[in-house]
Protein backbone atom coordinates (compact mmCIF):
# COMPACT_ATOMS: atom_id res chain seq x y z
CA UNK A 1 0.00 0.00 0.00
CA UNK A 2 2.70 2.54 1.15
CA UNK A 3 5.02 1.27 -1.58
CA UNK A 4 2.09 1.97 -3.91
CA UNK A 5 1.79 5.92 -2.90
CA UNK A 6 5.09 6.36 -3.13
CA UNK A 7 5.15 4.93 -6.84
CA UNK A 8 1.92 6.90 -7.73
CA UNK A 9 3.73 10.10 -5.86
CA UNK A 10 7.20 9.37 -7.87
CA UNK A 11 5.23 8.94 -11.10
CA UNK A 12 3.57 12.55 -10.48
CA UNK A 13 6.86 14.48 -9.18
CA UNK A 14 8.50 13.04 -12.40
CA UNK A 15 5.36 13.96 -14.53
CA UNK A 16 5.94 17.47 -12.92
CA UNK A 17 9.72 17.32 -13.13
CA UNK A 18 9.43 16.63 -17.09
CA UNK A 19 6.98 19.72 -17.78
CA UNK A 20 9.46 22.20 -16.04
CA UNK A 21 12.37 20.49 -17.85
CA UNK A 22 10.63 20.83 -21.02
CA UNK A 23 9.95 24.48 -20.42
CA UNK A 24 13.36 25.34 -19.16
CA UNK A 25 14.43 23.76 -22.57
CA UNK A 26 12.29 25.73 -24.68
CA UNK A 27 12.67 29.13 -22.67
CA UNK A 28 16.55 28.55 -23.09
CA UNK A 29 16.61 28.01 -26.50
CA UNK A 30 13.71 30.67 -27.57
CA UNK A 31 15.39 33.65 -25.35
CA UNK A 32 18.31 35.30 -25.73
CA UNK A 33 20.05 37.85 -28.13
CA UNK A 34 18.65 37.01 -31.79
CA UNK A 35 21.27 36.25 -34.49
CA UNK A 36 19.20 36.67 -37.36
CA UNK A 37 21.87 35.95 -39.73
CA UNK A 38 23.39 32.59 -38.06
CA UNK A 39 19.70 31.95 -37.97
CA UNK A 40 18.03 32.45 -41.11
CA UNK A 41 19.46 29.79 -43.32
CA UNK A 42 19.26 27.35 -40.37
CA UNK A 43 15.45 28.43 -40.55
CA UNK A 44 14.88 28.02 -44.24
CA UNK A 45 16.40 24.43 -44.19
CA UNK A 46 14.31 23.64 -41.22
CA UNK A 47 11.19 25.39 -43.46
CA UNK A 48 12.16 22.79 -46.11
CA UNK A 49 12.44 20.05 -43.95
CA UNK A 50 9.65 20.35 -41.93
CA UNK A 51 7.06 22.37 -44.28
CA UNK A 52 7.51 21.68 -47.53
CA UNK A 53 8.53 17.87 -47.25
CA UNK A 54 4.88 17.74 -45.42
CA UNK A 55 3.07 19.48 -47.94
CA UNK A 56 2.05 16.56 -49.76
CA UNK A 57 0.26 14.35 -47.70
CA UNK A 58 -1.13 17.48 -46.11
CA UNK A 59 -3.15 18.58 -49.59
CA UNK A 60 -3.64 14.76 -50.55
CA UNK A 61 -5.08 13.61 -47.29
CA UNK A 62 -7.23 17.57 -47.44
CA UNK A 63 -8.05 16.64 -50.77
CA UNK A 64 -9.63 13.30 -49.95
CA UNK A 65 -11.50 14.29 -46.29
CA UNK A 66 -12.86 17.24 -48.11
CA UNK A 67 -14.47 14.61 -50.65
CA UNK A 68 -15.29 12.57 -48.22
CA UNK A 69 -17.39 15.47 -46.64
CA UNK A 70 -19.04 16.20 -49.74
CA UNK A 71 -20.22 12.96 -50.23
CA UNK A 72 -21.27 11.79 -46.92
CA UNK A 73 -23.38 15.37 -46.48
CA UNK A 74 -24.64 15.31 -49.48
CA UNK A 75 -26.68 11.70 -49.09
CA UNK A 76 -28.02 13.36 -45.77
CA UNK A 77 -28.82 17.02 -46.16
CA UNK A 78 -30.96 15.53 -49.60
CA UNK A 79 -33.04 13.77 -47.70
CA UNK A 80 -34.51 17.38 -46.44
CA UNK A 81 -34.10 19.10 -49.40
CA UNK A 82 -31.41 21.15 -47.94
CA UNK A 83 -28.32 19.86 -49.99
CA UNK A 84 -27.44 24.18 -50.69
CA UNK A 85 -26.56 23.62 -47.10
CA UNK A 86 -23.63 21.09 -48.41
CA UNK A 87 -21.05 24.02 -48.79
CA UNK A 88 -21.25 25.88 -45.75
CA UNK A 89 -21.27 22.13 -43.82
CA UNK A 90 -17.95 21.23 -45.62
CA UNK A 91 -16.57 24.63 -45.00
CA UNK A 92 -17.38 25.05 -41.64
CA UNK A 93 -16.25 21.52 -40.41
CA UNK A 94 -12.92 21.98 -42.56
CA UNK A 95 -12.02 25.62 -41.05
CA UNK A 96 -12.97 24.64 -37.16
CA UNK A 97 -12.18 21.74 -36.91
CA UNK A 98 -10.90 19.19 -39.46
CA UNK A 99 -8.37 22.00 -40.98
CA UNK A 100 -6.21 22.32 -37.58
CA UNK A 101 -6.87 18.68 -36.38
CA UNK A 102 -6.15 16.72 -38.75
CA UNK A 103 -2.68 18.68 -40.08
CA UNK A 104 -1.75 18.59 -36.45
CA UNK A 105 -2.20 14.86 -36.02
CA UNK A 106 -0.30 14.33 -39.95
CA UNK A 107 2.13 17.20 -38.80
CA UNK A 108 2.82 15.22 -35.57
CA UNK A 109 3.47 11.69 -37.37
CA UNK A 110 5.23 12.73 -40.25
CA UNK A 111 7.07 15.65 -38.91
CA UNK A 112 7.69 15.48 -34.95
CA UNK A 113 8.28 11.99 -35.23
CA UNK A 114 11.15 13.05 -37.74
CA UNK A 115 11.94 15.91 -35.24
CA UNK A 116 12.46 13.54 -32.24
CA UNK A 117 14.83 10.68 -33.94
CA UNK A 118 16.89 12.88 -35.18
CA UNK A 119 17.70 15.12 -32.39
CA UNK A 120 17.47 11.53 -30.33
CA UNK A 121 20.45 10.39 -32.96
CA UNK A 122 22.10 13.50 -32.03
CA UNK A 123 22.31 12.87 -28.94
CA UNK A 124 22.90 9.43 -29.19
CA UNK A 125 25.85 10.38 -31.47
CA UNK A 126 27.12 12.78 -29.39
CA UNK A 127 26.59 15.39 -31.61
CA UNK A 128 25.07 17.53 -29.25
CA UNK A 129 27.67 17.02 -26.69
CA UNK A 130 30.31 18.08 -29.43
CA UNK A 131 28.52 21.35 -30.37
CA UNK A 132 28.67 22.07 -26.42
CA UNK A 133 32.52 21.28 -26.43
CA UNK A 134 32.47 24.06 -29.29
CA UNK A 135 31.00 26.54 -27.44
CA UNK A 136 27.98 26.33 -29.46
CA UNK A 137 24.48 26.28 -27.62
CA UNK A 138 23.05 23.32 -28.85
CA UNK A 139 19.55 25.08 -27.62
CA UNK A 140 19.82 27.38 -30.01
CA UNK A 141 21.29 26.12 -32.82
CA UNK A 142 19.87 22.91 -33.39
CA UNK A 143 16.25 23.04 -31.35
CA UNK A 144 15.34 27.06 -32.10
CA UNK A 145 15.41 26.63 -35.47
CA UNK A 146 13.42 23.41 -35.99
CA UNK A 147 10.76 24.71 -33.34
CA UNK A 148 10.04 28.24 -35.09
CA UNK A 149 9.64 26.40 -38.44
CA UNK A 150 7.12 23.54 -36.91
CA UNK A 151 4.99 27.20 -35.55
CA UNK A 152 5.57 28.71 -38.58
CA UNK A 153 4.33 25.87 -41.02
CA UNK A 154 1.77 24.05 -39.47
CA UNK A 155 -0.75 26.97 -39.68
CA UNK A 156 0.21 27.81 -43.61
CA UNK A 157 -0.71 23.76 -43.72
CA UNK A 158 -4.08 24.12 -42.25
CA UNK A 159 -4.57 26.53 -44.59
CA UNK A 160 -3.98 24.73 -47.49
CA UNK A 161 -5.72 21.75 -45.97
CA UNK A 162 -8.90 23.55 -45.82
CA UNK A 163 -8.44 25.02 -48.97
CA UNK A 164 -8.21 21.90 -51.05
CA UNK A 165 -10.34 20.09 -49.16
CA UNK A 166 -13.22 22.38 -49.93
CA UNK A 167 -12.02 22.40 -53.41
CA UNK A 168 -12.09 18.40 -53.12
CA UNK A 169 -16.05 18.86 -51.43
CA UNK A 170 -16.92 21.15 -54.19
CA UNK A 171 -15.60 18.43 -56.99
CA UNK A 172 -17.83 15.82 -55.18
CA UNK A 173 -21.03 17.81 -54.38
CA UNK A 174 -21.45 20.40 -57.65
CA UNK A 175 -19.26 18.63 -60.16
CA UNK A 176 -20.39 15.36 -59.97
CA UNK A 177 -23.42 15.10 -57.34
CA UNK A 178 -25.09 18.18 -59.07
CA UNK A 179 -25.57 20.53 -56.17
CA UNK A 180 -26.07 24.00 -57.63
CA UNK A 181 -22.90 26.08 -58.08
CA UNK A 182 -23.99 29.28 -57.29
CA UNK A 183 -25.80 28.16 -54.04
CA UNK A 184 -23.19 26.06 -53.20
CA UNK A 185 -20.36 29.16 -52.87
CA UNK A 186 -23.70 31.83 -51.78
CA UNK A 187 -24.52 29.87 -48.77
CA UNK A 188 -20.99 29.13 -48.00
CA UNK A 189 -20.12 32.76 -48.25
CA UNK A 190 -23.27 33.86 -46.34
CA UNK A 191 -22.11 30.99 -43.41
CA UNK A 192 -18.63 31.44 -43.17
CA UNK A 193 -17.61 34.51 -41.13
CA UNK A 194 -14.00 35.22 -41.60
CA UNK A 195 -13.38 36.58 -37.66
CA UNK A 196 -15.26 33.52 -36.32
CA UNK A 197 -14.17 30.91 -38.45
CA UNK A 198 -10.87 31.53 -40.09
CA UNK A 199 -9.17 33.38 -37.32
CA UNK A 200 -10.26 30.78 -35.06
CA UNK A 201 -8.97 27.92 -37.12
CA UNK A 202 -5.70 29.64 -37.28
CA UNK A 203 -5.59 29.85 -33.51
CA UNK A 204 -6.34 26.78 -33.13
CA UNK A 205 -3.14 25.89 -35.63
CA UNK A 206 -1.14 27.92 -34.09
CA UNK A 207 -1.66 26.17 -30.24
CA UNK A 208 -1.02 22.63 -31.79
CA UNK A 209 1.71 23.83 -33.78
CA UNK A 210 3.32 25.22 -30.22
CA UNK A 211 2.13 22.07 -28.51
CA UNK A 212 3.00 18.96 -31.25
CA UNK A 213 6.38 21.02 -32.00
CA UNK A 214 7.77 21.30 -28.35
CA UNK A 215 6.83 17.68 -27.08
CA UNK A 216 8.88 16.36 -30.13
CA UNK A 217 11.67 18.38 -29.50
CA UNK A 218 11.79 18.03 -25.81
CA UNK A 219 11.25 13.79 -26.41
CA UNK A 220 14.26 13.88 -28.50
CA UNK A 221 16.52 15.58 -26.44
CA UNK A 222 15.69 13.94 -23.51
CA UNK A 223 15.56 10.46 -25.63
CA UNK A 224 17.15 7.91 -24.00
CA UNK A 225 20.42 7.68 -26.05
CA UNK A 226 20.02 3.99 -27.17
CA UNK A 227 17.83 2.44 -30.17
CA UNK A 228 14.84 1.53 -27.86
CA UNK A 229 14.85 4.80 -26.32
CA UNK A 230 14.96 6.63 -29.70
CA UNK A 231 11.99 4.37 -30.80
CA UNK A 232 10.11 5.26 -27.50
CA UNK A 233 10.64 8.43 -27.95
CA UNK A 234 9.58 8.83 -31.25
CA UNK A 235 6.31 6.90 -30.03
CA UNK A 236 5.83 9.15 -27.35
CA UNK A 237 5.86 11.66 -29.41
CA UNK A 238 3.25 10.68 -31.66
CA UNK A 239 0.97 9.55 -28.93
CA UNK A 240 1.22 12.59 -26.40
CA UNK A 241 0.91 15.11 -29.37
CA UNK A 242 -2.29 13.07 -30.94
CA UNK A 243 -3.60 13.20 -27.41
CA UNK A 244 -2.64 16.99 -26.58
CA UNK A 245 -4.22 18.13 -29.82
CA UNK A 246 -7.30 16.58 -29.50
CA UNK A 247 -7.58 17.19 -25.76
CA UNK A 248 -6.67 20.86 -26.32
CA UNK A 249 -9.29 20.61 -29.57
CA UNK A 250 -11.97 20.31 -26.96
CA UNK A 251 -10.76 23.44 -24.85
CA UNK A 252 -10.25 25.91 -27.57
CA UNK A 253 -13.94 24.75 -29.42
CA UNK A 254 -15.52 25.53 -25.75
CA UNK A 255 -13.70 28.86 -25.42
CA UNK A 256 -14.58 30.02 -29.15
CA UNK A 257 -17.75 28.77 -30.49
CA UNK A 258 -19.00 27.66 -26.74
CA UNK B 1 19.93 20.09 -51.91
CA UNK B 2 21.22 23.27 -52.93
CA UNK B 3 20.68 26.21 -50.54
CA UNK B 4 19.17 27.91 -53.47
CA UNK B 5 16.95 24.71 -54.61
CA UNK B 6 15.75 24.73 -50.95
CA UNK B 7 15.20 28.76 -50.67
CA UNK B 8 12.99 27.97 -53.86
CA UNK B 9 10.97 24.90 -52.84
CA UNK B 10 10.03 27.06 -49.31
CA UNK B 11 9.30 29.91 -51.74
CA UNK B 12 7.08 27.65 -53.24
CA UNK B 13 5.44 26.89 -50.00
CA UNK B 14 4.50 29.87 -48.46
CA UNK B 15 3.05 30.97 -51.93
CA UNK B 16 1.00 28.23 -52.14
CA UNK B 17 -0.09 28.92 -48.27
CA UNK B 18 -1.09 32.37 -49.16
CA UNK B 19 -2.79 31.33 -52.45
CA UNK B 20 -4.51 28.92 -49.96
CA UNK B 21 -5.28 31.99 -47.54
CA UNK B 22 -6.56 34.22 -50.37
CA UNK B 23 -8.72 31.11 -51.42
CA UNK B 24 -10.33 31.32 -48.44
CA UNK B 25 -10.59 34.97 -47.76
CA UNK B 26 -12.71 35.18 -50.98
CA UNK B 27 -14.40 31.65 -50.67
CA UNK B 28 -14.91 31.96 -54.22
CA UNK B 29 -15.03 30.65 -57.97
CA UNK B 30 -16.89 33.36 -58.86
CA UNK B 31 -18.65 31.74 -62.12
CA UNK B 32 -21.45 29.62 -62.63
CA UNK B 33 -22.91 28.25 -65.87
CA UNK B 34 -25.58 30.45 -66.94
CA UNK B 35 -23.77 33.88 -65.57
CA UNK B 36 -20.63 33.19 -67.39
CA UNK B 37 -21.71 33.77 -70.81
CA UNK B 38 -23.52 37.27 -72.27
CA UNK B 39 -26.25 38.65 -69.69
CA UNK B 40 -28.67 41.20 -69.74
CA UNK B 41 -30.40 42.53 -66.66
CA UNK B 42 -34.19 42.98 -65.09
CA UNK B 43 -35.24 44.36 -62.44
CA UNK B 44 -37.92 43.31 -60.36
CA UNK B 45 -39.63 45.38 -57.32
CA UNK B 46 -40.95 43.52 -54.33
CA UNK B 47 -42.57 43.69 -51.45
CA UNK B 48 -40.79 41.73 -49.58
CA UNK B 49 -37.95 39.87 -50.97
CA UNK B 50 -37.54 37.11 -47.50
CA UNK B 51 -34.67 35.63 -47.57
CA UNK B 52 -33.05 36.25 -50.88
CA UNK B 53 -29.71 36.94 -51.56
CA UNK B 54 -26.92 38.34 -54.08
CA UNK B 55 -26.20 35.27 -55.99
CA UNK B 56 -29.18 33.42 -55.66
CA UNK B 57 -30.33 31.77 -58.45
CA UNK B 58 -33.43 32.89 -60.92
CA UNK B 59 -35.14 29.66 -62.18
CA UNK B 60 -38.05 29.16 -65.44
CA UNK B 61 -39.32 26.16 -64.37
CA UNK B 62 -36.77 24.64 -62.06
CA UNK B 63 -33.98 25.76 -65.01
CA UNK B 64 -31.33 27.89 -63.51
CA UNK B 65 -31.40 30.70 -65.94
CA UNK B 66 -29.65 33.70 -64.47
CA UNK B 67 -28.49 34.83 -61.07
CA UNK B 68 -29.66 38.11 -58.70
CA UNK B 69 -26.83 40.43 -59.00
CA UNK B 70 -28.11 43.23 -56.71
CA UNK B 71 -30.25 44.06 -54.17
CA UNK B 72 -31.35 47.20 -52.53
CA UNK B 73 -34.13 49.88 -51.45
CA UNK B 74 -35.29 52.10 -54.01
CA UNK B 75 -37.36 55.20 -54.58
CA UNK B 76 -39.25 57.19 -51.78
CA UNK B 77 -41.03 54.07 -50.58
CA UNK B 78 -38.05 52.27 -49.79
CA UNK B 79 -38.98 49.25 -52.36
CA UNK B 80 -36.71 46.38 -51.93
CA UNK B 81 -35.69 46.05 -56.20
CA UNK B 82 -33.67 42.92 -56.89
CA UNK B 83 -31.15 42.78 -60.09
CA UNK B 84 -31.29 40.14 -61.98
CA UNK B 85 -28.31 38.62 -64.53
CA UNK B 86 -30.58 36.41 -67.35
CA UNK B 87 -28.54 34.80 -69.60
CA UNK B 88 -29.03 36.21 -73.36
CA UNK B 89 -29.92 32.70 -74.38
CA UNK B 90 -32.88 33.43 -72.96
CA UNK B 91 -33.91 36.64 -74.26
CA UNK B 92 -37.56 36.32 -75.06
CA UNK B 93 -39.64 37.31 -71.79
CA UNK B 94 -42.56 39.01 -72.25
CA UNK B 95 -43.67 42.18 -70.10
CA UNK B 96 -47.08 40.23 -68.67
CA UNK B 97 -44.62 37.00 -67.15
CA UNK B 98 -44.62 37.03 -63.35
CA UNK B 99 -41.27 37.15 -61.08
CA UNK B 100 -42.05 35.34 -57.43
CA UNK B 101 -39.50 34.83 -54.79
CA UNK B 102 -39.78 30.99 -53.80
CA UNK B 103 -38.48 28.39 -51.74
CA UNK B 104 -36.85 25.31 -53.16
CA UNK B 105 -38.39 22.44 -50.68
CA UNK B 106 -38.98 23.49 -47.26
CA UNK B 107 -35.59 24.65 -45.36
CA UNK B 108 -33.71 25.36 -48.91
CA UNK B 109 -32.68 28.33 -50.52
CA UNK B 110 -35.00 30.85 -51.96
CA UNK B 111 -35.04 32.10 -55.49
CA UNK B 112 -36.59 33.80 -57.87
CA UNK B 113 -38.89 32.31 -60.04
CA UNK B 114 -39.83 33.56 -63.52
CA UNK B 115 -42.65 32.35 -65.26
CA UNK B 116 -43.14 33.45 -68.50
CA UNK B 117 -46.70 35.40 -69.76
CA UNK B 118 -48.89 35.50 -72.66
CA UNK B 119 -47.94 37.14 -75.87
CA UNK B 120 -50.16 39.34 -78.33
CA UNK B 121 -49.71 42.10 -80.33
CA UNK B 122 -49.73 44.56 -78.06
CA UNK B 123 -47.35 42.53 -75.45
CA UNK B 124 -43.56 43.59 -75.90
CA UNK B 125 -40.70 41.48 -75.15
CA UNK B 126 -38.80 42.39 -71.64
CA UNK B 127 -34.75 44.18 -73.05
CA UNK B 128 -31.49 45.44 -71.26
CA UNK B 129 -32.62 46.74 -68.02
CA UNK B 130 -36.48 46.37 -67.80
CA UNK B 131 -38.50 45.85 -65.03
CA UNK B 132 -40.91 42.88 -64.65
CA UNK B 133 -43.97 44.50 -63.73
CA UNK B 134 -45.89 41.53 -62.07
CA UNK B 135 -44.56 40.41 -58.79
CA UNK B 136 -45.02 38.07 -56.12
CA UNK B 137 -42.77 38.79 -52.81
CA UNK B 138 -41.83 36.02 -50.73
CA UNK B 139 -44.33 34.25 -48.25
CA UNK B 140 -43.24 35.37 -44.51
CA UNK B 141 -44.17 32.37 -42.36
CA UNK B 142 -45.78 34.90 -39.21
CA UNK B 143 -47.86 37.33 -41.89
CA UNK B 144 -49.20 34.05 -43.07
CA UNK B 145 -50.19 32.90 -39.06
CA UNK B 146 -51.10 35.99 -38.25
CA UNK B 147 -53.62 36.26 -41.06
CA UNK B 148 -54.59 32.67 -40.24
CA UNK B 149 -55.46 33.58 -36.61
CA UNK B 150 -56.91 37.12 -38.32
CA UNK B 151 -59.66 35.11 -40.19
CA UNK B 152 -60.81 32.77 -37.71
CA UNK B 153 -61.30 35.50 -34.80
CA UNK B 154 -63.76 36.86 -37.82
CA UNK B 155 -65.90 33.79 -37.73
Amino acid sequence: MIAMLQRLGHATLENIRGVGAASIMLFQALVGKPQPLKMFPLLVRQLYVVGVQSMLIILISGLFIGMVLGLQGYTILVDFGAEQALGPMVALSLLRELGPVVTALLFAGRAGSALTAEIGLMRATEQLSSLEMMAVDPLRRVVAPRFWAGVITMPLLAFMFSAVGIYGGFMVGVQWLGVDDGAFWSVMQSNVEWQQDIINGFIKSLVFAVVVTWIALYKGYTAAPTSPGISAATTQTVVYSSLAVLGLDFVLTAIMFG
Amino acid sequence: MTTRTMELMVGVFVAAAIAALVFLGLQVANTSDSTRGETYTLVAKFDNIGGLKVRSPVKVGGVVVGRVSRISLEGEYYEPMVEMQISTRYNAFPETSTASILTSGLLGEQYVGLEPGFIDDFVEMLAEGDEIPNTNSAIVLENLIGQFLFSQGDE
